[in-house]
């Protein structure tokens, strides 16, 4: 194919790929992102091809690889559009099948299907699994479309319509007004308004401007932009063009975490194509616009997600945070005017264009418009990355996406906004997914983490694991940040280990106060935050361990004691089989006793016990009983 | 450069544009501590004990004034009940380090800052980086350097280097708050191959400089 060079070159190569495709013609789409390729995906798209070929339907059937869905723990996914027929957990020996029933036969292979684990029920199409149906999927909705190395794919889908709008038919002031106006805040993290960053960098003076993809992504268990960018480069690519034309700039780079190889990959392949075809280079479609882009890996630091740490890295330098002001805007990359937004937040902006700012800001609340990915983790029943709408309750995404707490346990806390984010209760489950909501209930919105935890979680000790991981992430280089942590850490530690202070309360407020108050960024600034929210809304918890030396949850080891109720125990024998530390004097039809100096409280006895008898007590915050002495041991 | 006028505890001031709030202060004779400050190094801001309070553009912040430059109509306050708890907290974490500075116990009582409020760390250095700037900017020899992250961070002198350069120099030294970075440097010296360091008899003169 040659460069495309102009609009009209653009439409006539669209119309032709349209016209090649035949919208009522089956079209096979399997999931192809990072996690669905971890549990067999290329397998199953092997398999795929070998059968299409096997049972004849060539002619008949498309078959596409798509980035990922986001139902990631029922992976590898398989849609079959038109009508949008939906397999989960799919293997390669159901291809076969799947091809002579659905295809062939319009048959429903029902053993595929996703089965509502309260209801029962089955589900046929994507549509009607409560996962998708109370989603919003803006963003995420082309990624099962689009094969995400196709450039021909994403011209199907409206492709390179925005880009050509902006520089035929906008000035950059226009496109500026068009994301000001959709009110677009960005994903990364602080929220910022876009469009007011996008005219600070645009009025900056300086001829070398830059603009800058952040796909550092360093949350744990956070995987929207590695999925945005793995499933739809394209449209990173598209936003990211638009942006440059509207501040100024010829010249882009997209910093992506060393860890995400495949979307540098597809990443890869998208900037070739687009090259190939004149949507990247020199006169774009013949517009007099140029721009170049280039890929740059992260060495996997969570601190080079900040932008100043982030443009220091690029320039090869230690990645720690500068200052600001001056912002990036001003001075960033090699002192030159510079902006930089997130990966969701520069997918957002095709959108924006081709539907217009009107459009956008009717989704959401007052002050967050639009929608917003989150990476859905922990004690839920449905895991993986959803999309909603802004105004969405964590309720509805916790129990109507999500489907709720697992087995028979009580929902106690979700935490939302990545390390530094807060822990709510269920009091707040109302609480709206909108940036300033979530900082007033004492969360964030972050970059997207979710995190549900069920009433076997210690908020003191998930605190604790926050503060662990932010005390090896912080760069080190301000006081308040390096050494806060580091003692507030220590405190925490001591609670879960039975050795809290009266006053470690105070001292905590004390040193979260510093901490917050006079770190240099927002790592630091925001690290007390684990600390704070946990504390505003489980604070008995936090001082039963430091007055009783007891875990509410159960779950601090060190203030925990496994106890046989020698009422209830039959001498079954199971938790003396299943100890791993030969802690347990049993014996046939004997009551059986914990050692408890042997015991290293794995908790397999509690598991092992079998729940008729329900004979193994954890107890936390009082003495063990003495054991029964070995002559009266003998039951029945 | 205009002119940017400011008021800084209650007194105006006009001073030329990029200059910080710490430097507008010093123009009124008003004392801001400062631990990693230093005249011939680029502000660094890694102490945090200059922190003040400013509102500028409607709001109000905790700003480091060694690094954050003056704007229009400012209004700065340098001695707050909040700011005098986190000088406070700031140097007791200081002085977990290095409770023998003579500079961190002056400021620690200024403050009221417990040395004992928190267990001793086995490390000496607050990180300040007066000492790893000094070599980098003033010197350009960068034989001293910051190694690992987080809690983990410390500094180190690279052997290669400063075998080199430090032996004349070590005029890092005596710009240690904590005095001791020269025990660091002994220390480093120990740990290099004998043979290549130079004695005192040859003073570095047979050429092994
Ligand atoms: C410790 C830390 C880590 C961050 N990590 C990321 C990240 O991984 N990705 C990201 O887009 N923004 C991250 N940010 C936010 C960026 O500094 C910056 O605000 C963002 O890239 C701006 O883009 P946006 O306006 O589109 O959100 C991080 C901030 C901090 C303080
Ligand atoms: S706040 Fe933490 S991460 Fe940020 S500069 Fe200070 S030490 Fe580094």
């Amino acid at each position: 194919m040659s460069r495309i060079k102009s609009p009209a070159e653009l439409e006539a190569f669209r119309k032709e790929i349209l016209a090649q495709r035949d919208p009522d013609k089956p079209c096979i789409t399997l999931c192809s992102g990072s996690a669905c390729n971890a549990t067999g995906s290329g397998k199953v798209a092997a398999a795929l091809e070998l059968e299409i070929e096997k049972q004849g339907v060539t002619t008949e059937v498309v078959s596409r690889r798509t980035g990922c869905h986001g139902f990631c723990e029922q992976g590898p996914i398989v849609v079959i559009y038109p009508q949008g027929i939906c397999y989960l957990k799919v293997q390669p020996e159901d291809i076969a099948e799947i091809i002579s029933e659905t295809i062939k036969k319009q048959k429903i292979v029902e053993r595929l299907l996703y089965v509502d684990p309260n209801s029962g029920e089955r589900a046929t199409l994507e549509e009607d699994i409560p996962f998708y149906k109370n989603q919003k999927r803006l963003v995420l909705g082309s990624n099962r479309k689009i094969d995400p190395r196709s450039l021909e794919d994403y011209l199907a889908v409206e492709g390179y319509q925005a880009l050509t709008k902006v520089l035929f038919e906008m000035t950059p002031e226009q496109v500026v007004g068009e994301v000001k106006d959709a009110k677009l805040r960005g994903r990364g993290g602080a929220g910022f308004p876009s469009g007011l960053k996008w005219d600070f960098a645009r009025k900056a003076p300086g001829d070398q401007k830059y603009v800058v993809v952040n796909c550092d992504e360093g949350d744990p268990g956070a995987y929207m932009d590695r999925s945005v960018m793995e499933g739809n480069p394209f449209a990173v690519l598209e936003g990211l063009m638009i942006g440059a034309y509207a501040i100024g700039a010829n010249e882009g780079y997209i910093y992506v975490r060393q860890e995400y190889p495949l979307a540098v990959a597809n990443l890869t392949v998208a900037i070739e194509k687009a090259e190939e075809y004149g949507l990247l280079g020199k006169d774009i479609l013949g517009s007099g616009f140029d721009f170049t882009i280039k890929v740059h890996r992260g060495a996997g630091a969570f601190i080079c997600g900040e932008e100043t740490s982030l443009l220091n890295s690029l320039e090869g330098k230690a990645g720690e945070p500068n200052a600001r002001p001056p912002f990036p805007a001003i001075r960033g990359l090699w002192t030159k005017p510079t902006n930089i937004n997130n990966v969701e937040t520069w997918a957002n902006i095709p959108m924006i264009i081709n539907k217009g700012a009107a459009f956008f800001s009717a989704i959401g609340t007052e002050s967050s418009k639009g929608t917003k990915i989150f990476s859905l983790v922990g004690k839920v029943n449905n895991t993986g990355l959803v999309e909603v709408p802004m105004g969405a309750s964590l309720r509805d995404i916790i129990f109507k996406i999500g489907g709720g707490v697992p087995g028979d346990k009580k929902f106690k806390a979700v935490q939302t906004g990545g390390p530094s984010g807060g822990c709510l209760p269920e009091g707040l489950l109302d609480t709206k997914v909108d940036f300033d909501e979530l900082s007033q209930a004492g969360a964030m919105m972050g970059s997207g983490g979710m995190i549900v935890m069920d009433e076997d979680t210690c908020l003191v000790d998930i605190a604790r694991y926050f503060l662990a991981f932010l005390s090896d992430e912080s760069c080190g280089k301000c006081t308040p940040c390096r050494e806060g942590i580091r003692q507030m850490l220590k405190i925490l530690t001591n609670m879960t280990k039975g050795l809290a202070k009266e006053g470690d309360i105070d001292l905590l407020f004390e040193l979260a106060e510093a901490t917050k108050g006079s770190s240099m960024c927002a790592l630091g600034k925001t690290a007390p935050n684990p600390v704070l929210s946990t504390l505003k809304h489980f604070r008995e918890e936090y001082e039963a361990h430091i007055n009783e030396k007891r875990c509410p949850s159960l779950s601090c080891k060190a203030l925990i004691d496994f106890y046989i109720d020698p009422e209830k125990c039959k001498g079954c024998g199971a938790c003396f089989r299943k100890c791993p530390a030969e802690a347990i004097e049993g014996g046939k039809k004997r009551i059986h006793v914990i050692v408890q100096d042997k015991c290293t409280k794995c908790g397999g006895c509690h598991e092992a016990c079998p729940a008729a008898f329900d004979a193994v007590n954890i107890l936390s915050g009082v003495p063990v009983p003495e054991a029964t002495p070995e002559e009266a041991r003998a039951i029945g | 450069m205009s002119e940017i006028s400011l008021q800084i505890d209650g007194k105006e001031v006009a001073v030329s544009e990029g200059t910080t709030i710490l430097e507008a202060a010093r123009s009124l004779g008003i004392e801001i501590p400062t631990v990693c400050d230093h005249a011939q190094l680029s502000p660094y801001g890694a102490c945090r004990i200059c922190t003040v309070e400013a509102d500028a553009n409607g709001r109000t912040n905790l700003v480091a004034s060694c690094q954050y430059p003056v704007e229009k109509d400012m209004v700065v306050r340098t001695k707050t009940e909040q700011i005098d708890k986190i000088r406070k907290v700031l140097l007791e974490q200081m002085l977990s380090h290095a409770p023998d500075s003579e500079q961190l116990v002056a400021l620690g009582q200024i403050y009221g800052a417990d040395r004992d409020r928190f267990e001793k760390e086995s490390s000496f250095c607050i990180l300040c980086g007066l000492c790893v700037r000094y070599c980098a900017e003033v010197k350009k020899k960068d034989a001293i350097s910051f190694f690992d992250r987080g809690a983990k961070r410390e500094i180190a002198f690279l052997p290669e280097i400063a075998m080199q350069e430090c032996w004349d120099c070590k005029e890092c030294f005596p710009l240690c708050p904590t005095s001791a970075l020269q025990a660091a440097y002994v220390l480093t010296e120990a740990l290099m191959t004998p043979s290549v360091v130079p004695t005192p008899s040859c003073g570095g003169s047979c050429g092994c400089k």
